[in-house]
């Protein structure tokens, strides 16, 4: 079962565009990774499937779950069950981790018509969570993101990923940033969230973290088309062969 | 946690009926500040104070800089009104009506859990007033201005309006000659008092004015912390608060005076507060300005002794309609002062928020340092911001930095917040609370969780 499917979008920035006639799909349980080259699009098409505000879509549609989501919200794709991985996620300063995640784990739940929970159940489950990330507890009181180090933000991502429960997690090079020791553990994180009833799609350069996503198929982008779609053994062929391989 | 705190508009602009307003009268002359002091059967020289006060009134000027007054008719103004007699020592003594508004703001729930003490003013008179037994048993002294006329005269006469004489401005004559309730701090010298005391202030009827009095006085080594609040019901006819507030700040004494000021926004806010801080002691104004149509307020510190230092901390929100002129005063006339000023402004849908700072380091002044910092966040592009830093520095040894900046919600924060599920309004308040973070830190919880209540408030609906 397809949980998204993207038909001949056309995507423009300003009077530029970006993307052409993309066309791709994702099922249920699958990890698909998209890789391409500096420049190639892989980021921008992310940030248009969670509703980039500063992104025109010409043309084509975006179908998430049954439902056309080609102009919904941020927040209503969001409750919809897709959640992005920012690849520099956002400082925001003041803003304390605690009641953020408190509030948008409300926000989200009482989207999709469930409960929204009260505070001492979520302590217990953001509390495993950070156990999970092997990060201390008193790092909910510190600020969103600010004066994290890179990897700290990408666990940030992680955290904020398994609390929102998506169904479909964009991942925009989740790997960047991090030390070998918390690429194991932002894998292992990856790999508790892998379920038959979640699928990933993974926007990365490297191969080093599609051993923790597996993919299934991997999309290559150049000059923001698509240009190659394959198995998992394409990854390979690109870390050896590198991306110029497909001009 | 937070759910028992209601602070939205409805709740506010609930109002109570008020037959005693039958009894008062609009508009100010001789007759009425007569009979003020006289219902108060105040000493002859007060009666003799409000009459110097209004000759000064009438004879001075609006200022002649500033927001536009022009609109604010004096004579239509109740200056004063009194809704019950006498003055509630148990909360259950208080009129139905008037703790029932005070129940729903939360004041005397607070007051059991997290404060030394607390006073409630209605209208022109304070209704309740009271203080933990341990700290009267040090000699604390927290009561009702008019009260603490008769009964500490030698601590209230030398005092009262030295530091913002009728001379000041038009609005401080006005202050001098009909002012009514206001509260009396007492901290006796080394008496350290780590709850807040608390008072609130709160005008029901229609075209009220009030003009309550503060005066505070830290006696050496002593510390505390005292807060105000405020609130009026909204009419669509003016109203005028014109507060004063005193403090006296002894030597190596510390002091933190805060407010959360959520007058109607048909109320005009024009206030004045002083401080004098003598040797080694500390003074500390948090604010927070979210009401009124228009305000003026530049709480001033007067560093006298040497070592005296101040922290100004202020946040305006300036929303359709207001006007919020705010900032701080601070002179340095001792060596080794220092001052610490940050103010953070939010202005949107039209609003306009001004910073509008004097800091004055006396030739006397060796070795001060300044700081001013002010943050300017501008939601969309009918509402502004201006800055108006004064600095008059007679001291070459000064250290002075200045640092200003204004901005709009980054559209990059707003789209990762509501990637998270956040509408956009939700959004754009968490940016907003994150920007006045750094003051409201420094309030106790209750009020930084009223504060930012009221944000979410006026970012609902229409952001930019």
């Amino acid at each position: 079962m397809n949980i998204l499917e993207v038909k001949n979008l056309n995507v423009a920035a300003g009077d530029k565009n970006i993307l052409y006639d993309i066309s791709f799909s994702v099922t249920l349980g699958e990890s698909v990774a998209i890789m391409g080259p500096n420049g190639s699009g892989k980021s921008t098409l992310a940030n248009v499937l969670m509703g980039h505000p500063d992104y025109q879509i010409l043309s084509g549609q975006i179908i998430f779950r049954g439902q056309d989501i080609t102009f919904a919200k941020p927040e209503e794709r969001a409750a919809a069950g897709l959640f992005l991985a920012f690849q520099e996620p956002r400082e925001i300063a003041g803003l304390e981790l605690f009641p953020f995640l408190f509030d948008a784990y409300k926000s989200l739940r009482l989207a999709r018509g469930q409960e929204a929970g009260d505070i001492f159940s979520f302590k217990v489950k953001l509390d495993d969570e950070l156990h999970d990330l092997q990060v201390k507890n008193d790092w909910s009181s510190r600020h969103l993101n600010q004066d994290f180090s890179g990897g700290e933000k990408k666990k940030a991502e992680l955290l904020q990923l398994a609390l929102a429960a998506p169904t479909l997690a964009i991942m925009d090079e989740i790997d960047s940033g991090l030390d070998v020791d918390a690429l194991t553990i932002a894998g292992q994180a990856i790999s508790r969230f892998k379920t038959p009833q979640t699928s990933i799609l993974a926007v990365t350069h490297y191969q080093r973290v599609l051993q923790y996503i597996k993919p299934d198929r991997v999309i290559v982008m150049s000059g923001g088309r698509i240009v190659k779609n394959g198995g998992a053994e394409l990854a390979a062929q690109l870390e050896q062969e590198g991306f110029s391989s497909l001009e | 946690m937070t759910e028992d705190i209601k602070t939205n508009d409805s709740l506010w602009d609930e109002y109570n009926p008020s037959d005693y307003m039958r009894q008062a009268k609009s508009g100010l002359d001789e007759v009425l500040v007569r009979r003020i002091s006289q219902e108060k059967e105040e000493p002859e020289w007060m009666l003799a104070h409000r009459l110097a006060s209004l000759a000064t009134f009438k004879k001075m000027p609006l200022p002649s800089w500033g927001p536009d007054l022009s609109r604010l008719n004096l004579d239509q103004i109740t200056y004063y009104a009194k809704a019950m007699e006498g003055q509630a020592q148990d909360w259950d003594d208080v009129p139905a009506d008037i703790k029932n508004t005070f129940d729903k703001l939360g004041i005397p729930k607070a007051e059991q859990e997290v404060l030394a003490g607390v006073g409630a003013q209605y209208e022109s008179t304070v209704v309740y007033h009271s203080l933990k037994a341990e700290f009267k048993r040090q000699g604390v002294i927290f009561e009702d201005l008019d009260l603490a006329l008769k009964k500490y005269p030698e601590l209230v006469r030398p005092n009262f309006m030295k530091l913002m004489p009728a001379s000041l401005h038009k609005f401080a004559a006005l202050h001098g000659a009909v002012w009514s309730g206001g509260t009396f701090l007492y901290i006796p010298a080394g008496v350290k008092i780590k709850q807040p005391l608390q008072a609130y202030f709160r005008m029901n009827a229609k075209g009220m004015g009030q003009f309550e009095h503060t005066l505070i006085i830290i006696e050496n080594g002593a510390e505390a912390h005292y807060i105000e609040g405020c609130s009026a019901p909204r009419y669509g006819v003016d109203s005028l608060h014109a507060g004063g507030v005193e403090i006296y700040v002894k030597e190596g004494a510390r002091f933190r005076y805060s407010s959360v000021e959520s007058w109607s926004k048909d109320a005009y806010n024009l206030n004045t507060k002083r401080a004098i801080v003598e040797k080694n002691a500390h003074m500390e104004w948090v604010g927070g300005n979210f009401g009124s149509n228009t305000t003026m307020l530049y709480p001033c510190s007067i560093l006298q002794g040497d070592g005296a230092s101040a922290d100004h901390l202020g946040v305006a929100f300036a929303n359709q309609g207001q006007t919020q002129d705010t900032g701080a005063k601070v002179i340095h006339l001792a060596k080794n002062t220092s001052s610490n000023i940050v103010m953070k402004s939010i202005s949107k849908g039209g609003g306009r928020s001004i910073y509008r700072g004097l800091v004055e380091i006396g030739p006397q002044a060796e070795n001060t340092a300044v700081s001013v910092k002010c943050d300017a966040l501008i939601l969309d592009e009918f509402s502004c911001s201006d800055t108006v830093p004064v600095m008059k520095i007679n001291n070459a040894s000064a250290t002075v930095a200045h640092e200003a900046s204004a901005g709009k919600i980054n559209a990059e924060d707003l789209f990762y917040l509501r990637s998270r599920g956040l509408k956009e309004a939700e959004a754009a308040a968490m940016v907003v609370n994150g920007f006045i973070e750094p003051i409201t830190k420094e309030l106790p919880l209750e009020y930084s969780v009223e504060m930012n209540r009221m944000v979410e408030l006026e970012m609902e609906n229409s952001v930019g």
